[in-house]
Formats: C-alpha cells, structure tokens, sequence
C-alpha cells in the first residue's frame, strides 16, 4: 500500500492537469498498468488478479476517507462529461459508501462488479470524448480549454476513483480494515472535495488544519499491508543524496528513541503552519507567530510569541527519529534495516528526491531533473560547467570523478567533446569505432525526446496515459531497456538518463507551477 | 621457359634440365628460407624476382615486411605484395587520409603492423577506416602525429588486437584519448605516451585499470604524479617502466606507495631530480626481480642511495649517467649490488680512484663498463679495472684525460674479450694499439680525436680483429694510406668508418676501402686530397651505401656523382657541402630513388634553376639543408609544393670555415673545456 502511494505521488506530479491535492484518489489508474507491464508483460485487464490486489490494497487506504458527512444519493449514472464538480463529490461518496457499508457476500460483490463494469463503460466514453475533442482544444483559445480540460479531469477522475474502491472491496480479506481510523479521514476527504469545488482558489482553513492536526503519531496508524512488491524503481537509488546517508553511521539502539513517521501528504505540503483563524499557510512557525499579531491584540503576548516547545525542553526528551512512509524503502520503520531520519527536513528531502517524481527541470540544459528546488538551484549554480562526458552520457564537472567512472564501468569510454571531433570527417559513420560518438547521438535524440513531453500539450498527456492503460507495449518497459545494448543500460542506470521513458508525459510541472501555486492552479 | 623446353624434349632431357635448376626440386618452403638470407642488400631480393615467374611469385608471396620508398606506387606495390603484414611508412612523410583508406583496402586483415612515425598528415576518420578494416592491427606506431587530437586517437579504440602502440610526441592527445584506447585497446602491451604532455594521471591510471596485459610503459616527460603509481604497480605483468623525466613524482609521494611490482624487470627513473634516496627505496621495495636500473642525471648517488639497492638481488645493470657521485656512493654501489654485467657512469662527476677501483674490484663481474668523461680517474683506476673485470666486453672511456698511454696496454693485455672499445679522445699510442690488436672480437673502435698513434698501430688493429665492424677515425691526424689500407684488407666486414679530417689520406685509401663490400657509411669530411676517382671507386664496390658525407672535399666534383648515381641505388643521406659538384651533379643524383637527405651548403656552381630541378626531381625528399640565398632565389611556389609532399628545409647561413690542423684544433678544444 504504501509503495502505491509513491506511485501515485509519481503520477501526481507527472500530470499537472490533475490536482494534486485530490490526486490520493485520482491517481491511481495510471499506477496499476504501470506496476503490471514493469513485473509482467500480461495485458493489463482490471480483472487480472495481481490487479485486483493493488486495487485492494488501494481500496484500503482509500477506505480512511469513506465517511462521507454529506451524501445526498444522486445518481451514479449522472455521471457524463459534463457533470457538475458537486457531483463527483457526491459520486465519491456513494462508492466509499459501498466501498465501507457492507459486510462480505456474494451478492454484494455481484452488485460491485456489474458497477465495475458500468464505471468502465463511463470511462470509455470518456476518454472517447477526450479523444474527439483533441483537435477542438487545439483550436479554441487557452483559456476555454483549460476549462474544459478540467472539467473532463474531474469526471474522469472521479470515475476511476469509484472504479478503484469498488474493485478495493471486492476482496473480503480487507473488511477488517476499513474499521480504520475515520477521523481524519472526514478531513482529507472534505478536503478533497472542498478543492474540487471550489476551484482551486483558497483552502479551507478548518479542513487543513484538520489534517494537519492528525500529526505524526495519527501517520503511525497507518500500516503497510505486507507484502507490498516493491515497484519503485531502481532508478531511484543513485538519487540517494548524502543528506539521506548522514546518519548511516549512528547506530542508536532500537527503541532508544522515538519513531515518527510522517504521512507523505504532509511531507508533500508546502506549508506545515497555518493560521487557525485565516488559514494562511506558513512553512515556519515564527513566521506563523508574527502573521497571528494581526489577528488581534491576544497573540501580541510575549507567552504567545515565544517558542512553544520551550517549556518542554526541560523534561527528558526521547530522541525523536523519523521514519519515511514509503514501503519497502531503508528508511521506513518496517525495513529490515531500518535507518532512521534524523529530522522533519530530511524526511522531505528523503522522500522527494526517492520516491517523488523530479519535476524540476534545469532551464539551461533541459536534462537535469530534482525534485527538490533547493537541488536545482545547486545544479544550475554549475550548470554548463560539465564538461566531462562519457559515452553512456553522463556529465562530471570534474574529469577525475569521469574517469573514476570509466574505470569502474565496463564498456564506458571517455566521450569526445563534439567542438573538437567535428573535425574528423566520418567518424560518426563509423559507429562501432566510437561508441562514445554513437552513444551522443542517441542521448540527443534522448533529450529531444524529453522536451517534447515537456511542452506537449495537455490532451497530448492524456493520451499518453489511455496509452499506458490501454497497450502497455506502446511504452519503453524496463525488460527493453534490459536488451538494449551495454550503453544504453548505462543511460537506465543514470537516473536522468531514461527515466523520462518510464512516466508517461513525465511533467510539465515545471518551476512556473511548482510549489504552491499548484494548490491555485485550477 | 624451363617448363617449355620439359615438355618438348624426352625424357632424358627433363631429368638433365632439373639438374641444371636444383630450384626445380626444392620445396617452396625451402626456397623461402632461401629467400630469407637475402636480408643485407634491398636490391638482391629485387635481383631474385627478376630470374624467372616461378621467382617472382615466390617473392611475390613471402614478402611480408614493406617499407615504400613512395607513396604514390604503394597501390602497385600493395597489390603485388599480397602477404604484407608490416607496413612501414617512415620514408614516406606524406601520409594522408586517403592513402590511409587505400592501404586499408587493399590490405585488410592481413596487416598486422603500421608505421606512421614519420607523417602528420593524417587525421582521425583515416585512422578509424584503418582500424576497422585492418581487424588484425597489433601494432601501430603514431609517433610525431603533432598535429592528432583526442578525437583522432580514440578511434583506436576499435582496433581490438592493438598490442603495441606509440603515441611519442602525440601533444595535443589528453587523458581522454588515452582513455578511449585504455577502454578499447584491452590487449595492449607496449604503451608509450613519451612526451604526450597533454596526458596526466588521470589517463595513465586509467590504460593502467584497463589494459592488464602491459609489459612495457614509456611515461617519460608526462605531468604525472605518483597518484597513478599504485594502479601501474599493480599490473601483473609489467616488466619495463619508464618514467624518464617525470618531473612531478617527488619523494613524499612515493614514501605512500604501499608494495612494488614483483614482475618489474627494467626501470628507468633517469631524470627525475625530486626523487632521491628515500623515494627510491620505497620505489624499490618489493620490486625484487629488477634487472636493470637507470638513475641518470637524478640526484647524487650517495651511500645511503646506493644501500637501498642492496634488496634488488637479481639487478645486473645500473646506469647513472650524469649524476654527481661520491666515493663513498661508489664503494656502496661495490658492496650492495650483487654482481652487476653492465655500468654506466658517464659524465659523472666525482669518479675518483678510489672509489672506482674499491667498485671494480667488488664487481668482477662486469661486462659493460661506460666511464665517459670520468676525467679524474688515473692509469690506477684501468690497472685495478682490467686485473678484476676480465670478462669486460664493452668499454667506453671517452676523454679520460689523465689516462696514460701506459694504461692502454694494460687494457689490450688483460681484457680479450672486449667488443666494443670506445678510445676518443685518449693519450692511446702505437704501442697501445698493439696491444689492443689482441682483442680479436673487437667489432667496435672508436679512435677519434687520438693524435698519438700512426699507422703502424692501425696497421696492428687491421692485422688481428677482422670482425671490425666500425672504426672511427675522427681527426686522428696521424693517418694516413697505409693505415686504412690495412683495415681494408683485413676487415670485410666493416660497415663504417669515419676518416674525417685525416689530412693524410687519398684516393688510394678509398680504392682500398672500396673493397669491403658491406660498408654503408663513410664519413670523410674535410679531406683535401680525396677526389671523385676515389669516391666512384667507392660507389662501385660499395653497394650498400646508404650515407657519405664529403663535406669539405673540395676536389670532389660532378664526376664522382654520376658513378654514385648509377651504382649507389641504396644512399640514403649525402652531405655536400663545399664541394666543387654543381647543378649537373647534383641533378644526376637524383635517379637514387632512395635519397631522402641532401645537405649543400655552398653556392658556387649552383643556380636556383639547376637546383630547382634536382629537387622536383627527386621525389623522396625528406630533409634539403641549403644556403640561406636560396630561399629567396628559388621560387615561393617551387618550395611550397616540396612542402606539401613532406619535404623540410632547414636554411643555414655559415661562413666557410677553413680547417685547423688536428693538433691546434684539440688544443683549441680544451681551451673551451672547463
């Protein structure tokens, strides 16, 4: 379950046009083609069983928003292109409610699977009108079809949020757990809602702080379901920044201090401090502080100034140590070799640059992606400065650390500026002479490809993704990569390499709408 | 035409025929091994296709090494040689892309080795078209490719089989180029990077992780430091190392090399001042099978220096041309080295007695000895020399001054076995000479600058070493035409001599030496009395001859050149200058097709014209050394197309020097000596 999530949030930020804070349900139809054609070359069909496991577990997780406080029973078949966004509220609470009322029998699940296979027809037709309409959207002005873009992200999102939790309680292993927590629950899910609603525009303060109130020991809660294969990506290794490796070496016994583990929404939000009384956002609590002085004359105290944690630091503090929520991942708590986070940042920087997808893009070379900003600015401080390159296209500022490389790869050779081999006549036509000349080349049309996604257009995303589900050959797997030669393995092996193949219409989600403003997007 | 005649005639007569060719009965195989003792003249193999078709296709066919006078007929000559594995190229100066691509056409995987030291003209995309069709390449030298970049040499990274490979005076190659061959060239195992000084550590590190299998690397003159010494140490099989001049490796550094590299047999750190004798023992230790140990011109040799080669039990030659060394150095080099074959200690300073005599006492075993320019050592040094090292084969002793012409005798006595005696510049006299006529292996004499000794001495030299192979009268005033008539009737095989400034000598001494069939080099400059009656006779009977230089022979004129022209089709290099040839000589000249260096100083007798069409004419050019006058006088355009086809000039404006006698000349070089 909880490596799903990462997927998700892989998805999330790979597709823009969906919100991101509604994305927890939004986006897992992408995420189970993925997983399916990564382990299995199957045809990814909703009713293959290691599917429905995912959709299991996904119901599971999903089952913690199901308390619906306001449901008024509209119809599931309302549901077209043109609905209204209160709708898909409702319609997510009608599947959460079937999801969560009954208990397990057959008849239940029959009625479940003729719903499937209803929803599955709605989604359709949907991505048919998506389809037709591709040409119309490239002729209207932006605006209008921006609109209309998000109106038909709403209705799908909805219809695959419903598809996932019908197929979640199709399985009676999990009823037990849709006892879960619903408390904060109620919050998340009004906070879905609420944005969906509202488009976009502010958050609402009560929810916010709700889910904001359910902190780190509420997140412990939250348990991985077992036997969750690890579908994240290898790719994601190398990524391991030092910030992450810092503590390699502390070595604290077990239970000598105190495991927090942060759900990954939190860690995600841009702010962690909000205002009870306005809702403003802040990511640090002094700048809270001095924000609630001008709510009034109670808050100008010296008391409610100060820090609050002041006078606890008195008694005996258990170390506190965090635990990444991310399955399967060494720095969560259930790993076999666990090795704890030492603090809130890096727990963020953890997770964003191992299991988010690196949305960030350098603007001078339009190759280098992050996922944390502060790593881009670090990148771009030398962008350009990289002039050591090797054949499987990697860059060094530094010719010692290329040649630390060539000496550690095998079949990795010194790659030849251009400027200076453009001067020998043929030698691109000789392509096994210099595979390091031949490797360029593929590693340009590499990048070319990348931009593309990048400035693709919006349908142009989603067609990818109807892609992804539909004929999952039409995509790179990673058992092509595998037959590829010695030096294209070397481009998988290099996380900026080849990753763009593997996430479908990686990322428009650039600097412009990175951080914030992606809450105001819609 | 003996097939013919078989198949007209009886029987009878085909069995006599077959007798009168024994060819006829010989296996191919014997025939090539025939073939293979034709080494000496170029031309007899020439002389041995011409006989018959049966002949030439077995030349045709056995041929495997080529060395192309020009590169314009080296298709022709490509396709009549199909069997060429060794291709060398150095007398050709042009080399070009496209020559590259026809040679890579036209011999494919049979070439196995590829000489280009002497071009720059070729790039890269030649280079990479050779290296993909020749698959076999094992050995390709890229020497003085000035002008390659990294680029250009990292398309020898597809050349799988490279064993050997010379990248000399490669400039502007980095540490990628090396890279790409490191990662490519797996089988390497002859590296030389000398003077590539665009390589660092980086890239030799590198050739050193990748290529396992080198025996020999030539470092010297790289910017390295000792941050790539740990990973060549660590190459199993390295046998020679060569880091002359490697300014960057000091001692600390080498003070943090943790273990030696077992395999090493030969080492040169000559050149390398930072290094002295606590480097050098962590250097050394563990390299316990080192052979051979070149220090020269580093730091002094001391005690504490020479201690730390007491480990290297198997080292049997040490070279420390150039250093300054103590006399406790030289008595610690006696006491810690086992037993040494070679020594060299050449323009040491601070060769004493003492110190000599206690080493060559220690060191009986001693085979090679080079004491050069050890001017303090006296006749008590040769005396306990010559008692202790008997087996001596080799000894130079260039300008030992204080060397008595006792000494001499001492050395003709007791050391019999010697081969090579280099005497320059020494007090040796007749009696001297007498007695080293009883070294009858000696093939090499060295008499130059020697005033003392006549020709009854040379005469005792020609009568008992027959084996003279080179004899190196260099202004030994006392000769004259009976001396070298001595040598040249004993000595056959002498290959080169050297009669320069020997006043005495006349046409008779090189009629006489015409007789000695293998000489390839005769030098006698400034010899007023030699005329072109004496030089034709040496290009008649000296069919070998490949270099003469009759600088200063002013009674040598056209007459002389057109019997060289005719006879000496093997004369490579041919110096000239003020002599009386003029135009027409120097035009006749140029039918030797092999004649590749011209020197003619002078200008009377010559005219831009006449001059301009010797050097069209003679189209292996590499190198015209010409008065300063005519590179106005001869046209711009002339001088760029001999440019173009890889000619060089070197412009020299020298005021003729009239010639001292021999002994006011020694006297006026030892006024010039410190």
């Amino acid at each position: 379950m909880e490596d799903l999530k990462m997927d998700d949030e892989e998805a999330l930020c790979a597709e823009t046009w969906l919100r991101p804070s509604s994305g927890n349900s939004i986006r897992q139809p992408n995420q189970p083609s993925f997983t399916n054609f990564t382990l299995s070359n199957d045809q990814p069909e909703w009713e293959d069983p290691s599917l429905l496991d995912y959709g299991v577990r996904i119901g599971t997780s999903f089952s913690k928003y199901s308390f619906a406080p306001d449901q008024d029973g509209q119809s599931l078949q309302s549901n077209n292109s043109n609905s209204k966004r209160g709708e898909v509220n409702q319609q997510i609470n009608e599947v959460l409610k079937i999801g969560k009322a009954q208990d397990w029998d057959p008849r239940a699940m029959l009625n479940n699977l003729s719903f499937l296979e209803q929803k599955i027809h709605q989604l359709q037709d949907l991505v048919h009108l998506i389809v037709s309409r591709k040409d119309q959207i490239l002729q209207q002005s932006d605006e209008l079809a921006m609109q209309q873009q998000q109106l038909i992200t709403a209705d799908l999102t909805s219809i695959i949020v419903q598809l996932i939790s019908t197929a979640g309680s199709l399985l009676p292993s999990v009823k037990h757990n849709l006892t879960g927590p619903t408390a904060m629950a109620i919050g998340k899910h009004r906070h879905i809602s609420e944005i969906l609603c509202n488009s976009g525009l502010g958050l609402d303060a009560t929810n916010i702080s709700e889910s904001h109130g359910m902190g780190p020991n509420v997140a412990n809660q939250v348990e991985p379901t077992g036997d969750t294969a690890p579908s994240h990506h290898p790719l994601d290794e190398p990524e391991l920044k030092e910030e992450d490796d810092a503590d390699e070496g502390e070595n604290l016994p077990p239970g000598s201090y105190e495991i927090l583990q942060l759900e990954k929404e939190e860690i995600l939000a841009p702010h962690t401090h909000f205002c009870t009384i306005c809702g403003k956002g802040f990511k640090r609590d002094a700048n809270l502080r001095m924000h609630m002085r001008g709510h009034g004359d109670e808050y100008k105290t010296p008391e409610a100034l100060a820090k609050p944690n002041k006078g606890n630091s008195s008694e005996a503090m258990l170390l506190k140590r965090y635990s990444c929520p991310f399955a399967g991942c060494k720095r969560n708590k259930d790993h076999k070799k666990f090795q704890p986070l030492k603090t809130i940042l890096c727990v963020k920087n953890h997770y964003k640059r191992t299991h988010c997808d690196k949305s960030y893009i350098c603007s001078r070379c339009n190759t280098k992606k992050f996922s944390v900003i502060a790593d881009l600015k670090t990148h771009e401080k030398h962008c350009g400065k990289d002039k050591w390159l090797c054949s499987c296209g990697t860059t060094f500022s530094r010719k010692d650390k290329l040649f630390g490389h060539i000496a550690l790869f095998q079949g990795h050779t010194p790659a030849i500026p251009l400027e200076e081999s453009r001067g020998v006549e043929g030698l691109l036509e000789q392509g096994e002479t210099t595979g390091g000349e031949k490797n360029r080349i593929d590693q340009s049309i590499n990048f070319s490809f990348n931009t593309e996604s990048h400035n693709g257009s919006r349908v142009q995303n989603i067609m990818d993704m109807k892609g992804s589900i539909d004929d999952p050959s039409s995509y790179l797997s990673p058992i092509n990569y595998d037959s590829f030669n010695e030096f294209s393995r070397a481009a998988f092996d290099d996380p900026d390499g080849g990753f763009s193949f593997l996430i479908p219409g990686s990322c428009n989600y650039g600097q412009k709408n990175g951080g914030q403003s992606c809450y105001s997007d819609l | 035409m003996k097939k013919q005649k078989t198949v007209h005639h009886g029987q009878q007569q085909q069995l006599e025929v077959q007798l009168d060719n024994p060819f006829e009965l010989l296996a191919e195989e014997i025939v090539f091994l025939i073939l293979d003792f034709l080494e000496g003249n170029p031309l007899d193999k020439k002389s041995f296709s011409l006989v018959c078709k049966s002949f030439h296709s077995i030349e045709r066919s056995h041929r495997s090494a080529l060395r192309p006078l020009r590169l314009e007929r080296l298709p022709k000559i490509l396709s009549r040689y199909p069997n060429a594995e060794r291709l060398d190229l150095t007398l050709c100066p042009r080399v070009t892309d496209a020559s590259l691509s026809a040679i890579s056409s036209s011999c494919g995987p049979v070439l196995r080795s590829i000489d280009l030291s002497r071009s720059r003209f070729f790039s890269g995309s030649g280079l990479s078209r050779m290296v993909a069709e020749c698959r076999n390449l094992v050995e390709i030298d890229l020497s003085n490719a000035t002008d390659l970049r990294d680029a250009g040499v990292a398309v020898l990274a597809a050349a799988k089989n490279l064993e050997r490979l010379w990248l000399r005076r490669c400039k502007l190659i980095t540490d990628m180029g090396v890279g790409c061959i490191a990662v490519g060239c797996r089988k390497l195992k002859l590296l030389s990077l000398k003077w590539c000084l665009g390589v660092g550590d980086l890239g030799v590190e590198l050739v050193a992780v990748k290529c396992n299998d080198i025996r020999t690397l030539d470092l010297s003159y790289l910017p390295i430091s000792s941050k790539c010494l740990p990973s060549i140490l660590k190459l199993q099989y390295l046998e020679d190392l060569i880091l002359e001049g490697c300014f960057g490796l000091d001692n600390d550094s080498l003070a943090a090399l943790e273990h030696g590299c077992k395999s090493l047999k030969t080492l040169d750190i000559s050149s390398c001042q930072n290094i002295s004798h606590v480097g050098l023992s962590s250097f050394l230790s563990g390299t316990e099978c080192l052979k051979q140990l070149t220090l020269a011109h580093g730091s002094p040799v001391t005690a504490p220096l020479a201690t730390s080669l007491k480990k290297l039990f198997m080292l049997q030659s040490l070279k420390l041309d150039g250093c300054s060394v103590t006399c406790s150095g030289l008595k610690a080099i006696g006491n810690s080295c086992g037993s040494l074959r070679e020594l060299s200690l050449s323009k040491c300073p601070g060769v004493t007695d003492e110190g000599f005599s206690f080493l060559v006492a220690r060191q009986k075993q001693l085979k090679k000895l080079d004491i050069t320019c050890c001017r303090r050592i006296t006749d008590f040094s040769i005396d306990h020399l010559t008692s202790s090292c008997k087996g001596l084969t080799s000894l130079r002793m260039e300008s030992c001054s204080l060397v008595s012409k006792e000494a001499f005798i001492l050395i003709g006595q007791r050391c019999t076995s010697l081969e090579e005696l280099d005497l320059t510049d020494n007090e040796v006299d007749d009696e001297g000479l007498k007695s080293i006529g009883r070294c009858s292996r000696l093939t090499v004499l060295k008499l130059g600058i020697c005033l003392n000794f006549t020709d009854k001495g040379l005469s005792c030299i020609g009568g008992s070493c027959s084996k003279l192979v080179e004899l190196d009268l260099y202004r030994s005033a006392g000769i004259s035409d009976s001396g070298i008539l001595a040598i040249a009737c004993s000595c056959t095989n002498l290959e080169m001599i050297n009669t320069s400034y020997c006043n005495g000598i006349t046409d008779t001494a090189l009629i006489a030496l015409s007789k000695c069939p293998r000489l390839t080099t005769v030098e006698c400059r400034g010899v007023p009395h030699i005329t072109s009656l004496g030089l034709a006779a040496i290009a008649i009977g000296c069919k070998q001859l490949a270099r003469l230089d009759v600088k200063k022979c002013s009674m040598i004129d056209d007459a002389g050149m057109i019997p060289l022209a005719h006879f000496s089709q093997n004369l490579q290099q041919i110096n000239l200058s003020y002599t009386s040839v003029t135009d027409v000589g120097l035009l006749s000249l140029t039918s030797i097709s092999c004649l590749h260096n011209i020197t003619i100083l002078h200008h009377n007798g010559l005219t831009p014209s006449g001059l301009a069409a010797a050097l069209l004419s003679c189209g292996g050019l590499a190198k015209v050394k010409l008065h300063v006058t005519f590179k106005t006088s001869l046209p711009q355009a002339l001088l760029v197309h001999l440019e173009a086809r890889g000619c060089v000039f070197h412009w020299r404006d020298k005021a003729f020097q009239a010639e001292l006698d021999p002994k006011s000349w020694k006297l006026k070089l030892e006024d010039i000596l410190p």
